[in-house]
């Protein structure tokens, strides 16, 4: 590479022979004092360029507004019956809240061995939610809707055995885009795209029936 | 001539080389004889990019850039501003129609050999135009916030997410945000309007000088330089470019205009292929559609993106899809080296060569039909036997086009 400039900017001969930067060199000598000026010259170029260039990528990172945002969100839950599925929005995200009946726990442990991650040992979720259920109250499901192969969100299927879906299917969450399965616990089938569990963001519950979404005593 | 128009020129020679670059590039710029229909959609291309930037330039007095406003600022373009919907669908139509005559543009080079030597460079400089073309079509359809932009951008952006180690900072990066939002769209905005056309304009003029520095080839895949008029030193197969190649070109936009303009008029939407119903929706970050699929140009490449549901080699099925995806896009750039032909064209081809390029057009379309449907385990099965053929007509190249018994060429073209 550096050869390469070399010869292109140094030796390179115009077509009608005149003087390429070799022969000023040999011609007019290339003292200590003219090297070190080069050299002095090309690193402070390199240099300043790095330095124009800065606030422009630097300008694409997230802005200090976008930074602000994405404060925890409390939520309600008293309303959320039995089976019933709430969307809540934080950080621009979809968190799911579901109210799981016990015929939906029963579902879990019989896809231990379907599921590619049954004891949610990859680092999908806080130390609080790694359990069989996947969360605080074994109830209440608190999960990020967010496919963790391409960022889709997943469809609520509580339908058991439906057509599309296969008669094995159990009820759970299916993503239209790429076809990838989650469980009632948001725990992946194998062979599919997705490569781990749906993601349980931070939660507490501040009382029976107020959630708080994206903040936990630990790191709050 | 009349002396004053005479005068003129000679005026303007003087200072700039107008009647030089004319006789170069149009009037003395001898193309071969034996044109045939696959060789229209070079020019074809050229003017459906003149058709994308001059309505692109009037969309944007219309548009908004603003995830809270670009969605109702496009209907209004279609609704309140006069003749805005013919504006709009010829951007809309022309983007894919851009890729009907550049995939049909690729494949008579595939055909014919045309990216065989000397013509590399300009194959690769093709490969450049293409991919803009891929960014340009990405960023476009971000622009009116409907469900299938966002849910569209949401799942390229997760790719650049799934990197390791850089990925999360980089799609950051890109968004301006930890998420899909406003950032995102006023930047690709940005890119769509100026970078990258203007990207795609150079990369073009490009094409155009390195094809006019090797000649065209032919549908004989010999090359007319290598037999020239002793006196004129003119490629005896050649005819100069103009006024035979643009009057046929001429007759190949007519007709090309009749499409376009039924399209424009009849079925701007083209059942959902050209502009899916979803996109009729504004974006809801809260639910993404019950089922999505890329534009039909990136349904072959979205099939394969899904088609791999294993982990192998230590790494995740996901990852996997994404090199197929980008894969299956870089892999056309190496043509040149892969095909080691004795022949550069179908003609003088053999039987292997026609049976494997005809198994990697059904693979296309079969790919491309199965992006735009949901994924059932029928479908992932036939999606990934056909990346697998996909990628062996690449793959296996060098050694299948060198066993192949080929027909000898001719000397002269036909």
């Amino acid at each position: 590479m550096v050869k390469f400039f070399y010869e292109f900017f140094w030796k390179s001969k115009s077509e009608n022979g005149t003087a390429n930067m070799a022969d000023i060199e040999k011609k007019e000598g290339m003292n200590s004092r003219r090297r070190f000026l080069l050299a002095a010259t090309s690193v402070a170029g390199g240099i300043a360029t790095v330095a124009v260039a800065t606030p422009f990528v630097m300008s694409m990172m997230p802005s200090e507004r976008a930074k602000a945002a994405g404060a925890p969100v409390e939520v309600d839950i008293s309303k959320v019956e039995p089976g019933m599925l709430l969307l809540v929005e934080w950080r621009g995200k979809v968190v799911w809240v579901l109210n799981r009946t016990q015929d939906m726990l029963a579902t879990l442990p019989k896809l231990d061995g379907q599921v590619s991650d049954p004891k949610s040992e990859k680092n999908q979720q806080p130390k609080y939610a790694q359990n069989e259920t996947r969360s605080i109250k074994p109830a209440i499901l608190v999960v990020e809707g967010v496919c963790t192969h391409l960022g889709c969100s997943p469809v609520f299927r509580k339908d058991i055995a439906p057509a599309d879906l296969g008669p094995d299917w159990l009820g759970g969450f299916f993503c239209p885009c790429h076809g990838s399965k989650f469980d009632l616990a948001g725990r992946v089938y194998k062979a599919v795209p997705a490569p781990t569990n749906l993601v349980v963001p931070p939660h507490m519950y501040l009382s029976d029936t107020r959630l708080l979404v994206g903040s936990d005593k630990e790191s709050a | 001539m009349s002396k004053r128009l005479e005068a003129m020129i000679s005026w303007i020679d003087a200072r700039f080389p107008l009647t030089s670059n004319w006789r170069a590039h149009l009037s003395e710029y001898y193309a071969p004889k034996n044109f045939n229909f696959w060789y229209y959609f070079g020019s074809l291309a050229m003017l459906v990019l003149v058709n994308q930037l001059i309505t692109g330039i009037f969309l944007t007095m219309n548009y908004k850039p603003d995830a809270s406003m670009a969605f109702a600022s496009v209907e209004y373009i279609m609704r309140d501003v006069n003749y805005g919907w013919i504006i709009r669908y010829m951007h809309s139509t022309g983007a894919s129609m851009f890729f009907v005559v550049v995939y049909l543009h690729m494949f008579r080079g595939m055909m014919y050999g045309s990216y065989r030597k000397p013509r590399e460079l300009l194959w690769l400089i093709g490969m450049g135009i293409f991919f803009v073309l891929m960014m340009l079509a990405f960023t476009g359809y971000i622009l009116p916030w409907g469900q299938m932009s966002y849910w569209g951008a949401q799942v390229i952006i997760s790719m650049i997410g799934a990197i390791p180690m850089i990925g999360q900072t980089l799609s950051n990066w890109i968004l301006g945000d930890f998420m899909l939002s406003d950032a995102a769209l006023n930047r690709f905005f940005a890119y769509h309007v100026v970078t990258l056309p203007g990207l795609l304009v150079v990369l073009v003029v490009a094409h155009i000088l390195a094809l006019h520095e090797v000649g065209s080839n032919n549908p004989d895949g010999i090359e007319i330089k290598a037999n020239k008029d002793p006196v004129t030193h003119i490629p005896v197969d050649g005819i100069p470019f103009h006024p035979y190649y643009s009057v046929k070109d001429i007759f190949g936009v007519v007709v090309f205009l009749i499409v376009f303009t039924g399209i424009i008029f009849f079925m701007p939407e083209m059942g959902g292929y050209f502009l899916e119903y979803n996109n009729f929706i504004p974006a809801n970050t809260l639910q993404t559609p019950d089922h999505i699929a890329p534009v039909w140009y990136f349904t072959p490449y979205y099939s394969m993106l899904r088609a791999v549901t294993v982990n192998f080699l230590w790494i995740e099925a996901k990852i996997w899809g994404i090199i197929l995806m980008g894969g299956s896009v870089a892999i056309f750039a190496l043509l040149p080296w892969l095909d080691r032909s004795p022949v550069k064209s179908i003609r003088y081809k053999g039987p292997i060569f026609k049976f494997a390029l005809t198994l990697f057009v059904i693979s296309v379309l079969v790919l491309g039909y199965l992006g735009t449907k949901s994924p059932t385990p029928l479908y992932t099965l036939l999606a990934q036997i056909f990346t697998v053929i996909y990628f062996a007509f690449f793959i296996l190249m060098p050694w299948y086009s060198k066993i192949d018994k080929t027909k000898p060429e001719p000397t002269r073209v036909r």
